[in-house]
């Protein structure tokens, strides 16, 4: 656990002493604020709720979290650190979990930072709250499963780029696999059972629950598993090195 | 004087093989190394050194044979053998965002240190290693020599008593591989010391024994005298160019 700790925290003060945490917040920051108010039309809507905020953010985050994770290990193998980090008397478990949490916490703290989109809603009307406090738990949740997709991808190369680009066709197809567009596409052809079975693979039809306030233990439990197979598989690469 | 007990070798390697794809980079590879030995490991480049090191430190697994370490087997109690050894990489990687001072606390916590033994310790590194001036200028910032210290104060940071140098003195200038090869001969009286090189010089300024391995073999071993003089003329002799028709 110590391991984990000191690791986490390495991980977590190289993005604040580099320019990579300060453009990610300000971008993260500028985009929802821009996806709510104005493509999400949260005054028009003209409910005190917070669904034109959090059903952007499986978009939202296709991009930005791969962003942030991309470096995890590719840049470990780039700079040759990950034979430093991997010779020192820890198990490569304590690696992954600490580089991932620490991503993982600076992905909550960016998301912390929308408050005042909360506020905004609690000021005009009255907005049922455990319902925002369910969305931003699952949204945390949602940027996790995306996160460790991310980190498969970053510890299979030493390119960022390479992992940037193959965390977000991944997790695209964790998207599209339950986007309506794409379900109305199949009905044509498959069975319903089998629509659902592909649908039940995707990150929207277990965040949806969430945005209407329910935190059912199946969609926990859904993206804990996308979570810990994504990093077993990573465990998996990094021994095969 | 040594007391003469029945020795217990400090890194014992029988018949490694690692091979990478078609290539066999270390071919059957067995050597064993006491405390208070220098051993100095000389090859061309591409002949072996650095696998069968990173194999020591159990970064790779061996394709088959036997690394141990302090008694404990590489494969099957890597935390263990992981905690005997110091290890410098080849070509002194070192986190590049952080600096000197981070690095060292860094390295010193995953060593299990804390509070006032993690101070102490990262003191004595930097003492060891002239690091005193850098100690808040960020890693990248360093010229080479600077960073090779930094990492090789990382590798002593907690005492250890195998030390694995992947080129220590590689990139340096003739003053600081000086201090550099001095530091081995000193820390080569209590700990186990193995070290990699293509300089043949250095083999004398710090060796008490020398393996030249070439294309994944060990073609000779013995003290520099043993093997001959001058040595370049034994290393040419024993040792293939990369140049050559395979």
């Amino acid at each position: 656990m110590r391991n984990i700790t000191t690791i986490a925290k390495r991980e977590l003060g190289s993005y604040f002493t580099s320019p990579v945490a300060y453009v990610f917040l300000v971008i993260f920051l500028l985009l929802t604020g821009f996806f709510t108010f104005t493509a999400g039309q949260f005054f028009e809507r003209g409910e005190a709720s917070l669904s034109a905020f959090f059903g952007w953010h499986p978009w939202l985050y296709l991009v930005l979290v791969p962003a942030v994770g991309m470096r995890l290990w590719a840049e470990e193998r780039r700079a040759g650190t990950i034979e430093l980090l991997l010779t020192m008397p820890i198990t490569p478990w304590e690696a992954i979990a600490g580089k991932f949490l620490a991503s993982w916490i600076f992905l909550g703290i960016a998301l912390t930072l929308t408050f005042p989109v909360v506020i905004t809603a609690n000021v005009l009307g009255s907005p049922d709250n455990g319902m925002v406090f369910a969305g931003y738990v699952g949204s945390l949740f949602l940027a996790g499963a995306y996160l460790a997709v991310t980190c498969l991808t970053s510890a299979m190369t030493r390119n960022q780029v390479v992992a940037l680009i193959l965390s977000v066709v991944a997790c695209l197809f964790l998207i599209l696999a339950g986007f309506n567009p794409v379900t109305d596409l199949m009905v044509r052809w498959a069975s319903p059972a089998f629509i659902d079975t592909v649908a039940a693979f995707s990150v929207v039809t277990h965040f949806d629950g969430f945005q209407k306030g329910v935190i059912d233990g199946r969609d926990l439990a859904y993206f804990l598993s996308v979570i810990g197979f994504a990093l077993f598989a990573t465990s998996i690469v990094l021994r095969n090195r | 004087m040594r007391p003469r007990k029945a020795i217990q070798f400090m890194i014992k390697i029988e018949n490694l093989v690692k091979a990478f794809g078609a290539k066999r980079a270390v071919d059957g590879i067995s050597f064993n190394v006491e405390r208070g030995e220098v051993v100095g490991f000389l090859g061309p480049n591409g002949s072996g050194k650095s696998t069968t090191m990173r194999m020591i430190t159990g970064y790779y697994a061996p394709d088959s044979g036997r690394v141990s370490v302090g008694g404990h087997d590489v494969v099957e109690s890597p935390l263990a053998t992981k905690r005997l050894i110091g290890y410098l990489p080849e070509n002194a990687a070192a986190y590049s965002d952080m600096t000197v001072q981070g690095f060292l606390d860094f390295a010193a916590e995953l060593r299990g240190l804390s509070g006032s033994a993690k101070r102490n310790a990262v003191a004595r590194a930097v003492d060891r290693c002239f690091l005193a001036s850098v100690l808040h200028q960020c890693i990248d910032t360093l010229s080479k020599g600077y960073r090779h210290r930094t990492c090789l104060a990382q590798a002593l940071i907690h005492e250890p008593e195998v030390l694995v140098l992947d080129e220590p003195t590689d990139g340096l200038d003739p003053n600081q591989k000086h201090e550099v090869r001095n530091l081995i001969k000193e820390l080569g009286r209590s700990k186990a010391v193995v070290f990699s090189t293509h300089i043949l010089e250095e083999v004398d300024a710090s060796c008490t024994r020398a393996i030249i391995i070439d294309r994944g073999r060990i073609v000779a071993q013995g003290t520099p005298d043993e093997l001959g003089r001058p040595l370049d003329e034994v290393f040419r002799r024993l040792t293939v160019p990369d140049t050559a028709a395979k």
